[in-house]
């Protein structure tokens, strides 16, 4: 049947996703390599795929995704303080306080317009750090949260000092919730949502309950955010204020856009674009590399994705033959 | 009790100076622009650097702020803003975070990341005793210019020639054009004024709000909250926006400072949930 | 019932306009009815009253005898209301087997699903190639709907509209901007919409109107000036006299 193999072929997986995963996953057999960066690269991609979910599938622009990522940091860090060591309840509980969480934020984000969207997207960011700061016996204040002690993975996995099993572990969980995703993506409930995106108005005149969907989407979304917070905490063993900062949710916004929002290997191409520029101007600038960042944001709005990737071709170029 | 509806009136004619150009901008061109802060810390530093290093006066700083900040919207406007109009919100969003955190890493190269302080000239400071509640000098003095600048705006925009275009301008842009009205022209002019206004109350607001590179990103919100509460359609929808946050917030960090700082946003939410589209949304 | 589709006093309100005048208006089952009326006179504005985009300042809107006034538009879409848009809405980039995979899904009460792949139910595969082949559109179904002749858009745009199974059909000038060659396509496609789908036409192109229309509504100024039969409106001078300046095709 015409219809059904044209549908099948958009779920299929394409080689260059099969040689990704072996590539990522590869580093793990590399004597010590640079397992701490990868790490930080896997947890942003995890935090970017997270607002893709929203921006580039439900279209909904947020200024406060870091308020799901902090979420999950503190609940993780929270609960190996207080509770266990093992890292799979955390990343649980941090999943589920986070879904919690932005399923009760629905109920503000979804009203109003997108000027209102982005106001109380970022209030509840916002609010978030000002209970953490408010709280500085449960959160540590501004010192951060101390002794959050992991025990072993699986009973099995020491978190070491190189970074592997943290690696590891935020690798796996990138992929298994990417698998998630994809599922999710290519089902009824996903083409909803690409088609609230393109024309939210359309899709209800087509029967699609928009409201449910969203609210669906943006729990998910929610629930992923707070993974790659706890995530985090767990493979620093430390939670700052600095979660629910506004720069962290300009940041992952960033950083799916560079990736390119919709196709969710955006925040996975976007991250390791951004952990390269950013190792790269900081070793420049250290202080001051987050003016860089503003100035490529602008440019990259300004000129577009395609000429800007072509310009950093040609300026890297331009450096290589110095 | 009165002191601090006093200070909260204080407090809110200065976000509304402060918020005004953002509130016009958006409703005019539709351009969500997060980067306004920005212009009311240009107006901020360059009355603290006029001060403390050429000794300028603080009243004539002040005029010196609105006209570096509005130059410096005219010129950002001239040059970058004019080619996203059009562009998505989000777009739009990403272009002016860029700007903000340019300028604040810029400033903090600049001027270092502490606090800056002014001095304020001896007749602006300390307090009287008016009708048997203690009066801040500086908070008159405040309430006095900034109530002067919204009464001036509203008449501007209602009575001049410039005010109705801008009306007619900010109901229907293609219209206006077709009916001979410089948009492109308006739009410049009033992006400038907005921006000056922003700078006029940095400048004004050193004393009371504190003035350091975060500027922009630590009172993006309240900003935020005026315009959506207050809604774009004129200024009297942000200027009762301003007052309210304004004394919603001095009121809650005194009698309740636990909750103090979450005023703001418990307001945001509250409003929310009332009136979606702001206690002055258009009718459909 | 014989009614399929009644409004009661329906009036709408901009500020001082009053776009929609104390509309009482009838949709028989089975119809080919069409609304006309001169540029201004509101037809739009009444299509977004029936369809719930607009809430009315005043009156009712009854489907098959239910009051649907305070329904949201998907609530009206799955009682069997539905409408096609003057200016294409559709999905840019997705394509047309997209589209109505995504429309038969969410009739079948299956679009919440997230679990399964979309197309793995042969029942809506099967029925998305059926509507594709009514309306001609089976040999552009992998492509994206921004590529397609200006044609195909608004075929896929009455096709989406017909996947939803409806028991009113509400079509706002379908053939709006459509070059000579391909208009064909569509009014074949709208007459042979099945029998019991009732049938409102909304348009301007008179000749569409009077080969297509068993009865045709005039709007003018928010209000139903006359309603009857395709030859007493022709000739009805009232209708003359609005239309007075107007070429024929509108």
């Amino acid at each position: 049947m015409g219809a059904a193999r044209g549908l099948a072929r958009r779920a299929s997986w394409r080689w260059p996703e099969i040689v990704f995963w072996l590539v990522a996953f590869g580093a793990l057999l590399m004597p010590a390599g640079k397992y701490l960066i990868l790490n930080e690269i896997a947890i942003l991609a995890l935090f970017a795929l997270s607002l893709d979910l929203i921006l580039g599938y439900a279209g909904i622009v947020s200024l406060g995704h870091a308020a799901f990522f902090g979420a999950g940091a503190y609940t993780a860090g929270l609960l190996a303080k207080h509770v266990t060591g093992d890292p799979l309840a955390g990343l649980a509980l941090a999943m589920a306080v986070a879904t919690l969480l932005g399923f009760l934020t629905t109920f503000l984000v979804l009203r109003g317009s997108d000027l209102t969207r982005l106001m109380v997207t970022l209030g509840v960011a916002l609010v978030l750090g000002e209970l953490a700061n408010a709280l500085p016996h449960i959160s540590g204040g501004a010192d951060g949260l101390q002794g959050v002690v992991m025990g072993k993975l699986l009973g099995r996995f020491e978190f070491d000092l190189f970074g592997r099993t943290a690696y590891a572990y935020s690798l796996t969980t990138l992929f298994v919730l990417m698998l998630l995703a994809r599922r999710i993506v290519h089902s009824p409930f996903g083409l909803s949502l690409m088609a609230i995106r393109r024309n939210a108005l359309r899709a209800g005149a087509l029967g699609v309950p928009v409201h449910v969907r969203l609210i669906a989407a943006y729990t998910l979304a929610a629930a992923y955010a707070g993974a790659a917070g706890a995530l985090l905490a767990q493979t620093t063993a430390f939670v700052s204020l600095d979660v629910f900062e506004f720069h962290r949710s300009a940041d992952v916004l960033l950083v799916l856009i560079i990736g390119g929002a919709g196709w969710l290997y955006g925040g996975i191409a976007g991250a390791v674009i951004y952990k390269l520029l950013q190792d790269g101007i900081a070793t420049v600038t250290p202080q001051y590399w987050q003016f860089w960042i503003g100035l490529l944001l602008v440019a990259f709005v300004m000129v577009g994705r395609q000429r800007f990737v072509g310009g950093l071709y040609g300026l890297l170029a331009l450096a290589r033959r110095r | 009790m009165a002191t601090i509806l006093f200070d909260g009136v204080a407090y809110g004619m200065l976000l509304f100076v402060l918020a005004c150009g953002l509130a016009v901008t958006l409703g005019l061109m539709n351009f969500v622009n997060l980067a306004h802060g920005a212009f009311a810390m240009a107006g901020g530093y360059v009355t603290v650097i006029l001060m403390d290093r050429w000794g300028v006066p603080f009243l004539a700083c002040l005029p010196a702020a609105f006209v570096a900040a509005a130059a410096l919207g005219f010129v950002l406007e001239r040059t970058l803003y004019l080619h996203m109009y059009g562009r998505s919100h989000l777009d739009q969003v990403l272009f002016s975070i860029g700007l903000v955190f340019m300028a604040v890493t810029a400033v903090d190269w600049a001027m270092g990341s502490s606090q800056q302080n002014i001095k304020l000239p001896a007749w602006l400071q300390g307090r009287r005793d008016v009708f048997g509640m203690q009066v801040g000098i500086y908070r008159s003095f405040i309430i006095v210019i900034c109530g002067a600048l919204a009464l001036g705006l509203q008449l501007a925009l209602t009575h001049s020639r410039f005010g109705s275009r801008l009306r007619a301008a900010v109901d229907d842009a293609r219209v206006a054009r077709g009916l001979g009205i410089p948009v492109s022209t308006v739009f410049a002019v009033t992006f400038a004024v907005g921006s000056g206004l922003a700078g006029l109350g940095g400048a004004l607001g050193t004393e009371i709000l504190g003035l350091d590179p975060n500027f922009p990103l630590r009172f993006m919100i309240y900003f935020l909250i005026v315009v959506t509460v207050g809604g774009t359609s004129g200024i009297v929808g942000p200027f009762v926006a301003s007052l309210l946050l304004g004394v919603a917030d001095v009121a809650g960090k005194y009698y309740v400072p636990a909750l103090g700082a979450f005023m703001v946003y418990l307001v945001m939410i509250a409003v929310l949930v009332l009136r979606p589209h702001g206690l002055f949304a258009r009718p459909r | 019932m014989s009614v399929v589709l009644e409004t009661r006093d329906l009036a709408k309100r901009f500020g001082g306009l009053l776009a929609t005048h104390d509309v009482t208006f009838r949709l028989e089952r089975g119809a080919r009815q069409a609304l006309i009326g001169p540029n201004g006179a509101g037809k739009t504005t009444f299509v977004n009253l029936l369809t719930g985009v607009l809430p009315p300042s005043a009156g009712q809107v009854l489907l098959l005898g239910e009051d649907i006034t305070r329904l949201r538009p998907e609530a009206r879409v799955r009682r069997g209301l539905v409408r096609t848009f003057q200016i294409n809405q559709l999905f840019g980039d997705l394509t047309p087997l997209e589209t109505l995979a995504l429309v038969v899904d969410e009739r079948l009460a299956l679009g919440g699903d997230w679990r399964r792949r979309v197309g793995a139910v042969d029942a809506v595969s099967a029925e998305v190639e059926q509507v594709a082949e009514r309306f001609g559109l089976l040999d552009v179904l992998d492509r994206r709907t921004d590529t397609l002749p200006y044609g195909k858009q608004r075929l896929l745009e009455i096709a989406a509209a017909f996947a939803c199974a409806p028991q009113v059909l509400l079509l706002d000038e379908p053939a709006a901007g459509v070059p000579e060659a391909e208009r064909r396509d569509i009014l074949d496609a709208i007459a042979a919409l099945p029998e019991d789908v009732s049938v409102l036409l909304i348009e301007h192109d008179m000749d569409l109107v009077f080969s297509f229309a068993r009865r045709i509504s005039v709007l003018v100024d928010g209000g139903l000036l006359v309603e009857g039969e395709p030859a007493a409106i022709a000739a009805d001078p009232r209708v003359r006299t609005v239309y007075l300046g107007e070429s024929r095709d509108g």
